[in-house]
């Protein structure tokens, strides 16, 4: 059994459903016991990640969908937003994912301006894969990287 | 009401209800205004719009109470720094009032506090 839940949403690159992948999203932290300002936190990064996928998927062209992945652990949420709308291997796709590299992003983040600026503030870890579109991968930790030892396990 | 909804569903399959409303008035080149709901990347186009019909006024006197401002993103952050420049350019001020503690940490870690005059609730009221 791997060690997380794992809830994907598939949604249209449409700007109107970035606000149901937020809400989504902070439905799915509060279950894991984040605080309202870690929940707020990953509300807005969720929102700039799937913004950012909106929007590219809408210069790529064709009417795209924007595929959204959250893997809760009892002490973090992973969460993985791609433009390309293929659905993706989420344990695959996060090996292939690297670091994110300031000037090897350069054109990801004038994308983004100030988004992707937020994302790295607001969440503990986050890598940008480019192939076949662009994926971003963001880790938040429960208390801010610390592992509680009193949680309880998410799954039942 | 629920007609309305209706035919905006038919027309467009989803309905279009924006979770944000923009109340602007202007008075001798003194523009107050009052945003409530949410300010994210469907929501912004509404307020940029609404913004830009008094941005190019020489000297204009803005003040935006955003206190029933309950989420903003970065898409929020770009509709104030557009506005605020152009009415900057004109000579005139802009003032953010009301701000919740969240709101005014986006304005802060983004650096942007330190260059627009905002307020946050709780500060102001003399």
């Amino acid at each position: 059994m791997r060690p997380f839940d794992y809830v994907e949403m598939r949604v249209p690159a449409k700007s109107q459903y970035v606000g149901v992948a937020r809400l989504t999203i902070s439905g799915l932290a509060s279950r894991i016991g984040f605080s309202f300002d870690d929940i707020e936190d990953l509300k807005i990064a969720s929102s700039e990640a799937v913004t950012n996928a909106v929007q590219h998927a809408y210069t790529e062209g064709e009417e795209g969908e924007v595929v959204i992945g959250c893997a809760l652990y009892s002490d973090k949420i992973e969460i993985m937003v791609a433009d390309h709308g293929q659905s993706f291997d989420f344990e695959e796709t996060k090996a292939k994912v690297g670091p994110y590299h300031d000037q090897e992003e350069g054109a990801f983040l004038r994308e983004g301006g100030l988004g992707l600026y937020l994302i790295e503030t607001l969440m503990d870890e986050v890598k940008v894969h480019h192939q076949e579109g662009v994926t971003v991968f963001m880790t938040k930790y429960v208390g801010g990287e610390q592992v509680e030892e009193d949680v309880e396990t998410i799954s039942s | 009401m629920a007609f309305l909804n209706a035919c905006e569903l038919k027309k467009n399959g989803v309905s279009k209800k924006m979770n944000i409303q923009v109340n602007l008035e202007e008075i001798d080149n003194n523009l107050t205004g009052f945003i409530r709901g949410e300010i994210d990347a469907h929501t912004a186009p509404v307020l940029r719009e609404k913004l830009e019909a008094y941005q190019n006024q020489d000297g204009l006197k803005a003040v935006l109470d955003l206190s029933d401002v309950d989420y903003m993103d970065s898409t929020g952050l770009g509709v104030f720094v557009a506005f605020y420049k152009s009415v900057n350019a004109k000579g005139g001020h802009v003032k953010l009032k009301g701000l919740s503690s969240r709101l005014k940490r986006l304005f802060d870690i983004t650096g942007l506090g330190e260059i627009m005059d905002i307020e946050s609730a709780g500060k102001g009221g003399n």
